[in-house]
């Protein structure tokens, strides 16, 4: 019962604050959705405590479908994993619900935007509970349309609209292979609940299937299916190009769906799916190579970005590229924790862009900013707070994390597990400097905003300030609490997180050299100190390097040209084609050669042929109206004998 | 109660409704409103009546029930036959239905001729539940065919400017059509010595001989799903049509080419139907794809869903020959669904039609400012047609691809595409309409929903969501009936000895 209030109460608070919304006003939209999500967010925390190390169990709620051997229930899975994502959920959209009622105090849909919040976090919550394919499908799409409900939520901004398209399209890419991933599941295993799926996986190992024209491995089929459905949610190389736009959508929304949970759905997934990916090695070197590979080209753009939320979402993109490493190297658990020490800083990290944002009148570009941190020390703290974790600081919450992951890609027996560690040693450089330049360049320095702006800077409310401070706390000390996580024997998760015997990834990663251990360290140092001696000492050297570099600069600063490239191959080509399909094919060839063919052929042999027709239709219908009374009349008579 | 003609009640009550509307006399505006009254009474007991029909219907019976059979042309052997099984129960609430909703919603709109209006939408409701009951040949042919008469006027005298031209093209797919399938019912009645359709099932025919009647049927039930290259007629009608018309050509009309291919060419002809099902798919897929994108550059709404209903039944007729449970469960919960989804998505177009006059898409931008109940109702059916989980659109579309992955993984994959395509133009269309600034002028004093455009969404917004969340009340009755027909076709293959193969 505790569960199922958990998952259904924001719900509840969705459909309580978005179709009454006049009726309670804005107060009480607010009291609603944050009292409901409070309430989640307590019983998270007693979830997670009650789920370490226990066994796995289901609440079922009742059928969905039901044909032949396609089994489907609504039901909550309870294990260790879907603990630590409920915690995770439901904690941070509750502060981050709190934000929203400062946040967005002088909007005019208070209750809309409080409504989507609250229905975003059920599906969340569905997703990670989910105990078959098709009800993570259900809390996938329901993810997405939130998603997009609140990037299009200024729905008179153009750009926010275009983004929130653009983001239900790329996803929908992603879930096509996803949808047939759960189809070949069902092909293997005349099933789509987890259990029977983990459970046969073992005895699949060596098994192929035919599709597509050939027969391949069947756990390498569905594993990298599924992997495409998580490069779609969670932004990887070549389906993130919907991240960047989606910052159109407000701040909160930003922090919560595109920072902490919905985009760490693909890794929840990989991470469930152990069980399939361990037995599925060439699945698991693709996850590899995307995540190394997003994590590195994600960092380059990050570095050139001018608007704030952009620089995040990027830094974002690039540390989802180093979950999916670890679980392509095979410490899911690491994975995971990483997950769970990002949801904290990262969200600190938006909501304190976002506080920053606020006082600069909405202004997002750090050009135009520089020197404001005595104004609003507190963002300022909590802003350094948030850098730290995130670039890895020895004893924050990304320090450990990030260190657990690197190890494993060096100590991991992976095919491409050093591309994996050299690319994210190199990619902890890049974010050392990116966020170093975010902070120096928002804060320090001349203030470069105009004289109307400056004399509004001004500290966030208390309402903002204090979520802030929670999910400060949550950066600095999530890792001690977490570390249980990674632990060699496993104990935190008691199976659900699944490790073949011969992966021992968990146990090697402490036994790498020294230098190994060290140079998480040393990346931070050389990126901050880099971008220190970039931004504060020597200010002409970023445009001089900028323009040295001149084509790779553009190339990131454009990153990487994939909307142009996008645009030229799909879209473009997808409009002409219908376009042509329409006129050319409808018109031209079917309709010419058909009906009006045949009527212009009608009208040269007899010119009275169409008034011929015509006339044919009526009298059809008075021969068929006067049949059906008859039909009628005799029924009545001969129907009572 | 059980002795009741039920099915005959239900069929017949709308023209006792409509010979009363008939009798009205008197001044135009009483002559109209009596007749709106008594169109909304007839309609919403035959409604009542057919929940009887639900209420009686045993789900764990494959066979068909609540029958009557009478002799009719005794010296042919040709009987009055009626009866429901898992396959049409659906269908025949589905029709009652949509009346109701179509009464209800054009109570407004329509202020010429009410009267001849809502005869001819009786007339209709009798044919469309006629032809679900129907299990002689004769018969359904007649009511088949029949229903073709109110649609014409329907279009004709309340329809748009290109009307006759519309109606005609429709005439032109439609004969050929019916010539054919008038055909294979002589020869089946000169092979088998009845048109009696339970018997029929039952019957083998020569294999080379059903694939002849098979082409013979799938000529008419192919211009009336409509399958590509047979849909040109569909936008053009559409578009003429009025709103209630559009409504029950989306969600009934084109029910009757997939019931068409359930009812006959697999149970009768399943050598055949194995034969051309790759015919079928390549048909299929074509029309998924191809229409999809066509859906994509429509700058009027209504030939928009036309056009996405052509890529809609793509995926029905996919899921009819898979054929495995999942998929034919698939595709009638699909239809279903496509029914009430796309036919709410007229009402959704009709709404703002009634207010601006105009389809054009380019005519409409930021009407979530003033009408955001009208939003809720257009994002509610916009997501059921991309079909989002939780919604009726899903439960089909999900059937269907792990239906026919257990066939045809190809297949599979481009039929999945549909998915992305579907959310591109439906999206597309509500950002267009919905979304944005309110600059026009116009638009600027548009008003939300009436009372009665509310009552109407209402119970098509409870449906979406009942089949989305709880779509076993529907699938468990059609069971055991789609288990009998997988029997008939020989087909009834598990999944799992596929992937032993």
């Amino acid at each position: 019962m505790l569960y199922v209030i958990l998952v259904f109460a924001p719900l509840v608070g969705a459909i309580v604050a978005g179709l009454f919304g006049r009726q309670i006003g804005d107060r009480g939209a607010q009291i609603v959705t944050c009292g409901l999500m409070g309430l989640s967010a307590l019983f998270s925390v007693i979830a997670i405590f009650s789920t370490v190390g226990a066994e796995p169990f289901r609440v079922p709620l009742f059928t969905w479908m039901n044909v032949a051997t396609f089994e489907v229930d609504w039901a909550l899975r309870i294990d260790a994993l879907s603990g630590v994502m409920m915690f995770v959920v439901s904690f941070i959209s509750f502060f981050i619900h709190v934000y929203s009622v400062g946040y967005m105090s002088h909007d005019k849909s208070i209750p809309r935007f409080m409504s989507y919040l609250s229905l975003f976090t059920f599906a969340m919550l569905m997703l990670v509970t989910s105990d078959n394919l098709i009800q993570l499908f259900f809390g996938w799409e329901g993810v997405g349309v939130a998603s997009y409900l609140l990037i299009g939520f200024w729905y008179t901004k153009p750009s926010a609209c275009a983004a929130a398209i653009k983001a239900f399209l790329v996803n929908r890419v992603g879930d096509v292979g996803l949808m047939l991933g759960i189809a070949v599941c069902y092909l293997l295993f005349d099933s789509v609940q987890y259990d029977v799926i983990f459970a046969g996986a073992a005895a699949m190992a060596d098994a192929t299937v035919v599709v597509f024209g050939g027969e391949f491995h069947a756990l390498t089929v569905v594993g990298i299916l599924l992997f495409i459905g998580a490069m779609g949610k969670s932004a990887q190389l070549g389906l993130h190009t919907w991240l960047p736009d989606a910052m159109e959508g407000p701040t909160p929304v930003s922090a919560l769906i595109h920072a902490a949970t919905m985009v760490t759905a693909g890794v929840f997934l990989v991470a469930r799916f152990s069980p399939v990916y361990e037995y599925a090695p060439v699945a698991l070197a693709m996850v590899a190579f995307i995540g190394a590979s997003t994590a590195i080209f994600a960092a380059t753009i990050g570095l050139t970005q001018f608007d704030i939320k952009r620089v995040i979402a990027y830094s974002t993109c690039s540390q989802l590229g180093y979950m999916f490493f670890a679980c392509g190297v095979g410490a899911y658990s690491a994975g995971i924790f990483h997950l769970y020490t990002h949801a904290f800083f990262k969200a600190l990290l938006f909501l304190g862009a976002g506080s920053v944002i606020h006082a600069m009148s909405d202004e997002q570009d750090m050009r135009k900013m520089g020197g404001i941190w005595r104004k609003i020390p507190v963002t300022y703290a909590m802003m350094w707070i948030g850098t730290l974790a995130l670039v890895g600081f020895p004893f924050t919450a990304g320090f450990y994390s990030k260190d657990a992951i690197l190890e494993a890609a060096w100590a991991s027996t992976n095919s491409f597990h050093l591309y994996a560690f050299w690319l994210g040693i190199t990619a902890a450089v890049l974010t050392a400097f990116y966020s170093g330049r975010l902070i120096f360049m928002t804060f320090h320095g001349p203030c470069r905003a105009d004289e109307h702006v400056q004399s509004h800077i001004h500290e966030s409310p208390k309402v903002m300030t204090i979520p802030l401070g929670v999910l400060a706390a949550g950066a600095l000390l999530a890792g001690f609490f977490g570390y249980g996580m990674i632990a060699e024997d496993g104990s935190w998760w008691a199976g659900a997180i699944f490790s073949h015997p011969d992966n021992t990834v968990l146990h090697d990663l402490h036994y790498v050299p020294l230098w190994v251990k060290l140079s998480p360290i040393v990346a931070m140092a050389v990126g901050l100190g880099l971008s220190y001696l970039f931004y504060m000492r020597m200010t002409e050297m970023p445009g001089r390097v900028a323009s040295a570099l001149k084509p790779l600069h553009t190339f990131f600063y454009n990153k990487w040209y994939f909307d142009e490239l996008y645009d030229r191959i799909f879209v473009r080509p997808a409009k002409a084609l219908g376009l042509g399909l329409w006129r050319g094919g409808d018109q031209a060839i079917i309709d010419r050669f058909g009906p009006d063919g045949v009527a212009a052929a009608a009208l040269a042999t007899a010119r009275r042929a169409s008034r011929l027709q015509t006339g044919f239709v009526y009298h059809y219908a008075f021969a068929m109206l006067i049949g059906v009374a008859f039909l009628v009349s005799w029924y009545m008579m001969v129907g009572r004998g | 109660m059980s002795d009741w003609p039920l099915l005959s009640l239900v069929t017949f009550l709308p023209l006792v409704g409509a010979a009363f509307i008939l009798l009205i006399r008197g001044e135009a505006a009483i002559v109209a409103q009596n007749a709106r009254a008594v169109a909304l009474w007839t309609s919403l007991v035959t409604f009542l009546l057919s929940l009887l029909i639900l209420a009686n219907f045993d789900s764990s019976q494959a066979g068909f029930q609540l029958v009557e059979q009478r002799p009719w042309l005794p010296g042919f052997g040709i009987d009055y036959h009626m009866g429901v099984d898992g396959i049409s129960l659906w269908f025949v609430l589905l029709s009652t239905l949509l009346t109701v909703v179509v009464i209800i919603g054009s109570w407004h709109s329509v202020q010429t001729r009410v009267k001849e209006y809502m005869i001819a939408f009786l007339v209709m409701e009798t044919l469309m539940v006629g032809v679900f009951c129907a299990l002689d040949l004769v018969l359904f042919y007649v009511f088949f065919e029949g229903i073709l008469i109110p649609m014409y006027l329907i279009i004709g005298v309340w329809g748009g400017a290109r009307r006759i031209y519309a109606s005609f093209k429709f005439f032109l797919y439609t004969l050929i059509g019916s010539v054919l399938f008038l055909v294979a019912i002589l020869v089946m009645y000169l092979q088998a010595g009845t048109t009696d359709i339970p018997t029929l099932m039952e019957t083998t025919f020569d294999e080379n001989l059903q694939r002849w009647l098979w082409l013979a049927m799938f000529a008419s039930f192919a211009v009336k799903v409509p399958m590509w290259p047979f849909h040109t007629w569909l936008p053009d009608a559409h578009v003429e049509a009025p709103t209630a018309g559009s409504v029950l050509l989306a969600g009934v009309l084109l029910k009757l080419g997939g019931y068409g291919f359930l009812r006959f060419s697999l149970p009768m002809l399943p050598d055949a139907s194995l034969y051309f099902a790759p015919l079928i798919y390549a048909l299929s897929v074509i029309a998924i794809v191809y229409t999809s994108f066509v859906a994509l550059m429509q700058t009027d709404m209504k030939k928009l869903i036309a056009y996405s209903s052509v890529a809609h039944m793509g995926i029905v007729t996919i899921g009819i020959f898979t054929p495995n449970a999942l998929g034919i469960q698939g595709s009638i919960i699909q239809m279903l669904s496509h029914g009430i989804v796309s036919g709410a998505l007229f009402m959704v177009v009709g709404v703002v039609y009634d207010r601006i006059h105009s389809r054009e898409i380019a005519r409409y931008d930021g009407l979530a400012e003033r009408m955001p109940s009208y939003a809720l109702v257009f994002m509610i059916f916009m997501l059921a047609s991309v079909g989002l989980p939780g919604t009726s659109g899903f439960v089909g579309e999900v059937l269907i691809l792990v239906g026919i992955f257990q066939t045809n993984s190809w297949v599979a994959l481009f039929a999945a595409s549909g998915m992305v395509l579907g959310a591109a133009y439906m999206l597309w269309l509500y950002r267009r309409t919905i979304f944005g600034s309110l600059t026009k002028d116009d638009l600027k004093l548009i008003k939300d929903m009436r009372p009665n455009e509310v009552i109407a969404f209402a119970p098509l917004v409870v449906l979406v969501f009942l089949m989305g969340v709880y779509p076993s009340f529907f699938l468990d009755p059609m069971a055991a009936s789609v288990d009998n027909l997988l029997v008939q076709i020989g087909a009834a293959e598990s999944p799992a000895s596929l992937a032993q193969r």
